[in-house]
């Protein structure tokens, strides 16, 4: 086990000594260790799991390779490089890097040229704000709905739950992937759209998650005293039993943005999504999919490009449910 | 037992009718014009209207629901739109493929997954503890068809001419086939349902050859198998692994593995007869649930692969707005997977006699 420093806690400032001579004890290390909070003790249970930590690590490359896109990359992406072409630029040219021996007369690519020309290690980094980008919106979108699904079924309880839920059940008994094809079919091909279907297929896990913590805390006590007080069935909602139901649902969406990656990566794979110009992972592997024998390189960057965002999210779902599971508290 | 049984399928009659309920809907919406997709897009509107006329599109919708429901009472799925073939007869033909290769991957990551939770679990934070997780974590990161193109890149390109070479694609070398099972038992007069269980079970090359004794077509089949099979079993395997893992590490601390231990038990009796059957519930479970997965990853395998099964097809017909194939074979595909839920119920009761089914 790796152990980290943990922030001192619990080592209030003795009460008492009054009065303003004493500035002194304000620059005691002692003195400025505040007692430990939720959200200190919470940190630092994450920062212990080193699933969590590396799964952060790869993230923050990640989103600061999105952020900073146009500064990492070397080309734009959907830049043809067919002008280089007639100077002698070849169609899927594998990576060419001038640091590492190849040739200085060659124009030098990262990764390598895609079957247009384009540059891979330029669409691989724009890839990464599609691939977050979409991943989150549609995560986001499934946890609005599925909550307030989960939490009207949940709560309000008889027909009304018995119904949703049964909506649920038909949902999830469909294989998602093929029901987020359908989704997108009707809706329109676009990536937009896909975003929606994931979102959709995604919903009955959060309304499942939200109804059961709903149901098992609507009858404790804590929440029976703020009926007595007179509190309203929505701030009971709101005010009680969300922030108590949390845990969970974070837990989950992290993992479900990595799923979500995943399913992106397949819909616009299979065809049913993405674009030729859209710098997008799936779509680049299924542009060039027939290619995997004459050039590896265009299938291979994007595809791992993928495996190591969902590794990303998967580890920092697995390290915060063991960070966060309060069965589990040490 | 009985009881229990009848009790659960009488529960999913209503979430299948909701299902029919939504697939016919939705299909509805998905054919948004589905004489143009159909007959392409040139067709004339006095065309059209007799072509929708003809297909019974004419009709009001809750009358096409009734009728539908009238036609799957008696077992009948409808006839493609685009193949100008009945939907039993396409199933017949292209669920063997997903019906094998859903099998042989889930084989794959049974037998693999749980010997590697296994010795995860009892060599706790050893090298090959820490490896086998991180292969896991990794397996669960990695898209079907991503690691299905790499293992082409690795058996069909690197090693191709070694005797590690494996076919990219396909189902059978060009020129093999595997001689369906009425022309070997000499029964082409046969029609009806037994005709088409026959059929059925011919198109799992892997079994049919294997009965019949046509070796050579089988170990063809065979070969082309395992790239897909590996590449769908491989996330599922990776959750097998890891399910077994911590299944087994929380029996282990139990006491009756303590008391097993202290009367003297060799360890790998405690950990194969007292711990592991113990473990294996919850692993029961995940596989049950991997069915439901492997099926999405089906239809990318089947892409990745060229393999004309079920997923294929059905990502063909949401295409091509064939709203009868796509009713039929999602409704196929939702009872299976009913079917196999229920299977996974019942045998929690041989698991864990304390688990009373009512």
């Amino acid at each position: 086990m790796s152990a980290t420093t943990e922030p001192l806690s619990g080592g209030a400032m003795p009460a008492g000594t009054p009065g303003a001579s004493i500035p002194a004890v304000v620059d005691d290390p002692l003195a400025r260790s505040r007692p430990s909070s939720l959200w200190r003790d919470t940190l630092s249970n994450i920062l212990r799991q080193r699933s969590a930590v590396i799964g952060l690590l790869i993230l923050s490359v990640l989103v600061l390779t999105a952020v900073f896109a146009p500064v990492i990359a070397t080309h734009d992406p959907n830049q043809s490089m067919l002008q280089a072409h007639e100077q002698g630029a070849v169609k899927r040219s594998p990576p060419c890097i001038h640091a590492l021996g190849c040739a200085a007369d060659k124009p030098e690519h990262i990764f390598g040229l895609d079957g247009n020309f384009r540059d891979v290690y330029s669409r691989v980094v724009y890839g990464a704000r599609v691939s977050l980008g979409v991943g989150f919106a549609s995560v986001f979108l499934a946890i609005i709905v599925g909550t307030l699904i989960g939490a009207i079924a949940g709560y309000v309880g008889g027909w009304t739950d018995n119904i949703l839920m049964r909506l649920m059940d038909v949902i999830l008994a469909f294989p998602s992937l093929l029901l987020a094809i359908a989704i997108v079919a009707t809706l329109g091909r676009n990536l937009f759209n896909a975003l929606l279907a994931i979102g959709i297929v995604a919903i009955p896990v959060y309304a499942r998650i939200m109804r059961s913590s709903v149901l098992s805390l609507r009858e404790s006590d804590f929440v029976t005293a703020s009926r007595a007080l007179g509190e309203s069935g929505v701030g009971i909602l709101l005010r009680r039993v969300l922030p108590n139901s949390l845990t969970p649902i974070v837990v989950q969406g992290t993992l479900g943005i990595g799923g979500a990656v995943l399913e992106i990566a397949a819909l616009t794979f299979v065809g049913v999504a993405g674009s030729l110009d859209v710098p997008e992972w799936g779509s680049m592997i299924s542009l060039e999919s027939q290619q995997l024998f004459n050039a590896p390189h265009v299938i291979l960057v994007p595809g791992l490009a993928i495996t190591l965002t969902v590794l990303g999210f998967n580890l920092l779902g697995d390290g915060l449910r063991d960070a966060l599971d309060p069965r589990l508290n040490r | 037992m009985t009881r229990f049984i009848l009790r659960r399928l009488l529960l999913t009659i209503p979430v299948l009718f909701g299902l029919v309920f939504l697939v016919f809907f939705l299909s509805r919406v998905v054919t948004h014009d589905p004489c143009r997709a159909i007959l392409g897009e040139k067709a004339t509107d006095a065309v059209c209207a007799d072509y929708i006329h003809r297909v019974g599109l004419d009709q009001p919708i809750p009358v096409q629901f009734g009728l539908y429901l009238g036609q799957l009472a008696q077992g009948d799925l409808g006839t493609s739109l685009k193949f100008s073939r009945p939907v039993t007869e396409l199933l017949i033909e292209r669920l063997p493929t997903t019906v094998e290769l859903t099998i042989w991957a889930l084989l794959f990551a049974i037998v693999v997954g749980v010997p590697l939770g296994i010795i995860s679990a009892i060599r706790r934070n050893s090298p090959v503890d820490v490896g086998a997780m991180v292969i896991a974590n990794l397996g669960v990161s990695m898209p079907v068809f991503v690691l299905g193109l790499f293992l082409q890149f690795i058996f069909a390109l690197l090693l191709k001419n070694t005797f590690l070479s494996l076919p990219p694609s396909g189902r059978l070398s060009a020129g093999v086939e595997v001689r369906p099972l009425v022309e070997v038992w000499g029964m082409t007069g046969t029609t009806g349902i037994v005709r088409g269980v026959l059929d059925f079970v011919s198109g799992i090359y892997t079994f049919s050859a294997a009965i019949t004794g046509q070796w050579g077509a089988w170990a063809d089949a065979a070969r082309h198998l395992i790239l897909p099979a590996v590449a769908l079993g491989t996330i599922p395997l990776a959750i097998i692994a890891r399910i077994t893992r911590s299944s087994l590490l929380e029996v282990l601390g139990q006491d009756y593995v303590r008391t097993a231990r202290a009367k003297g038990l060799r360890e790998r009796a405690v950990v194969i007869r007292h711990a592991t059957r113990n473990a294996l519930l919850p692993v029961v479970t995940v596989i049950g649930l991997q069915l439901g997965l492997l099926f999405a990853g089906a239809v990318l395998t089947e892409s990745t692969f060229n393999l004309a099964g079920v997923g294929r097809t059905l990502y063909e017909a949401i295409i091509g707005r064939d709203y009868v194939v796509i009713q039929g074979f999602i409704l196929v595909v939702a009872v299976a997977y009913v079917v196999v839920n229920l299977i996974v119920d019942v045998s929690y009761g041989y698991l864990d006699p304390r688990i009373r089914l009512r």
